[in-house]
């Protein structure tokens, strides 16, 4: 194992600051809040002070605590919900792609399938006939929505997979007689790690969006706070053409953010996969100093040789070739 | 032709499933909301009308599930999409006022977005490294956040505030009826506006960065460098790696396209635009099931359709594929 090494990338490192803080807000946003987000005793319609910072809504409840309380709801299903998928996405993936023939003709129909179904129009069936019981229950939304987001993951881990498994390394196990499941999953599994990565990342993209919407449009529980149900409220009572623009601007915010930190972490996954990518992130002034055109010469692959900066590919060799 | 013969089979195959999947939910789910629905119409409604519900859900009690799904089938086979009660007509005829609307709204938004984010992203991957580099994370921010929160500030900011753009609505609804007229058309297109550009903000990222980090890929080959060194002029080497830059967008439009209508449904919400995604709310929240299940069969053909004619272009566009088949 190499040491770890701390990403330079600044999008990486943003992406990292963001989602740190939302997962704290996560765990603590109930308790940091202070009011109870469903209380009502406030005057309405405030806009945001000092008391009540982001204001309050037409029913005179505090915005500031909602977002609060909200944040947890909302993480949980997505990270319920991208966990799920993920997992799915590598089980019948690595499978279709291993294995191969039949199980994987039928394994890679039934992803395909998925990925042509409309998502949204889908969750939207299905949620509309939960009984309203269910509908507060995170864990069942979380099932619900990894149903539909796992046939992206699937897919590309078949073909990483499929890739990885007529390589060397891969065949020599084979030939010294190793038990399929492991070669699976000693010799081919840690190999799609960065590419799980990403699909984890996307997945739990998806299922925020497809979650906040759900609550949108008003098919979660609404005794459950989250960012949509906020958003919910705010359309059913007119905010945005009554110009309170406090009501719905921070839980939009807060799902824009985590957002951009997911997408960006998933910038680095990316660049880390595919070293062209990478060169792309020095900034002006760096490749100055590392004696690199401003703009990349056509034709050649941008590779930084200088230790101080990344000490990982000090060959000479293009690290896509080797 | 083998190609669009196998995506045909695999559409044929989705299309089935969703047929299905809508045939069984209401069957299966916990507290048989067919029921329940039934039961709190008694009274109200006609028994006719109670009979055009129970056949939008494969007819009556005592049949067995099977003959059930026959029935269903049957009847989605003559184009009934089963009976709308809050509308109270067939869900097929109610779906032709709507659907005209969102096919118009989403695909012009889609088409746009498409060609003009693959274009920028085919600039950004050439200049790589330029300051045009610091546009990607402000389109991952728009990228992120929800269609309906982007097009809901907008409607505060441009429309509610600054009077830009008219407020609600397809069109002119006081003045106007809708009919072939210039005042009309017009009427239309002014409204279409802002929707559309929310859209188009919405989605645009995605089809940006797809195409600058297979354009930057591209740009290593060969024969980008051999282009260079033969003297073309820069546009013409552009396009030759942009053109096999585009075809993996193209091969994940069926992901894509999918997405996009997703995000862009609820859009219409926002902006009260008459279409199916707007349809769609009412019926949730009045638990019109039959209307519910119709719209998601609709949007699922065309969402079908769509991903054929993205397999078609990609044909045209990759002669590689052509070569396999005649072989």
């Amino acid at each position: 194992m190499k040491s770890f090494r701390f990403p330079r990338s600044p999008k990486v490192i943003v992406g990292i600051i963001v989602l740190g803080f939302f997962v704290l807000l996560m765990i603590f946003g109930p308790y940091l809040a202070p009011f109870n987000p469903n209380n009502t005793s406030f005057a309405p319609n405030l806009t945001p002070s000092a008391h009540h910072w982001f204001g309050t809504t037409s029913l005179g409840q505090d915005i500031f605590s909602q977002t609060l309380v909200g944040a947890r709801a909302t993480m949980i299903v997505a990270g319920i919900a991208g966990l799920v998928a993920t997992t799915l996405s590598m089980v019948i993936g690595v499978a279709a792609g291993y294995l191969g023939g039949f199980t994987d003709d039928g394994l890679s129909l039934m992803s395909n399938v998925f990925l042509a179904l409309p998502g949204l129009p889908l969750l939207i069936v299905i949620d509309s006939y939960l009984p309203v019981n269910s509908r507060s229950n995170s864990l069942v939304i979380g099932l619900i929505i990894s149903l539909t987001g796992w046939a992206w993951g699937a897919r590309v881990l078949r073909a990483q997979t499929m890739s990885l498994r007529n390589r060397d390394f891969v065949e020599s196990s084979r030939i010294i007689g190793e038990k399929r499941i492991r070669i699976m999953f000693t010799e081919v599994a840690p190999n799609l790690l960065p590419i799980l990565a990403a699909s984890l990342l996307f997945t739990i993209l998806y299922s925020i969006g497809a979650y906040v919407t759900l609550a949108y449009i008003g098919l979660t529980s609404t005794s459950v706070w989250n960012w949509g149900t906020m958003l919910f409220w705010a359309q059913a009572n007119n905010a945005p053409l009554s110009g309170e623009w406090y009501w719905f601007v921070p839980p939009g915010i807060c799902i824009a953010l985590v957002g951009t930190s997911l997408a960006l972490l998933n910038f680095g996954i990316d660049e880390f996969i595919n070293p062209r990518l990478r060169a792309g992130g020095l900034s002006g002034r760096q490749r100055r100093r590392l004696g690199m055109p401003r703009r990349q010469r056509l034709g050649l692959t941008p590779v930084v040789r200088s230790v101080v900066t990344a000490p990982r590919i000090t060959t000479t060799q293009n690290p896509v070739t080797s | 032709m083998r190609l669009i013969g196998h995506r045909l089979a695999l559409y044929a195959l989705t299309f089935w499933v969703a047929i299905t999947v809508n045939f069984l939910l209401p069957h299966f789910m916990p507290g048989n909301p067919i029921q329940t629905m039934i039961g709190k119409l008694t009274g109200t409604v006609t028994p006719a009308e109670i009979r055009a519900i129970r056949l939008s859900f494969g007819g009556g009690l005592n049949q067995s599930l099977l003959s059930q799904y026959f029935t269903y089938i049957g009847q989605l086979a003559h184009g009934n999409l089963g009976f709308s009660l809050t509308l109270s007509e067939n869900v097929s005829t109610a779906l032709r006022d709507y659907v005209p609307w969102t096919l118009g709204l989403i695909g012009v938004a889609t088409i746009i977005s498409f060609l003009v984010g693959t274009t920028c992203g085919a600039l950004l991957g050439w200049t790589r490294g330029s300051r045009l580099d610091s546009l990607i994370p402000t389109a991952t921010f728009f990228q992120a956040t929800p269609y309906f929160f982007l097009a809901t500030v907008m409607l505060l900011v441009f429309a509610s505030k600054l009077h830009w753009f008219p407020v609600l609505g397809a069109y002119n609804n006081l003045e106007l009826h809708p009919g072939w007229t210039w005042a009309f058309v017009l009427s239309v297109l002014r409204y279409g506006q802002l929707p559309v550009i929310s859209i188009v903000l919405s989605s645009i990222a995605g089809w940006m960065l797809g195409m600058r980090n297979m354009m930057i890929t591209m740009v290593a080959e060969d024969f980008v460098l051999m282009a260079i060194a033969m003297g073309l002029p820069k546009r013409k080497v552009i396009w030759a790696a942009a053109r096999n830059a585009v075809l993996p967008s193209i091969a994940n439009l069926s992901l894509a396209i999918g997405l996009v209508v997703s995000g862009a449904l609820i859009v219409e919400l926002v902006f009260n635009y008459p279409g199916v995604g707007d349809l769609l709310l009412n019926a949730v929240q009045s638990q019109d099931y039959p209307l519910i299940q119709g719209i998601f069969l609709c949007i699922t053909l065309t969402v079908l359709a769509a991903n054929l004619l993205a397999d078609v272009v990609y044909l045209i566009l990759d002669p590689r594929t052509r070569t396999e088949v005649s072989r």
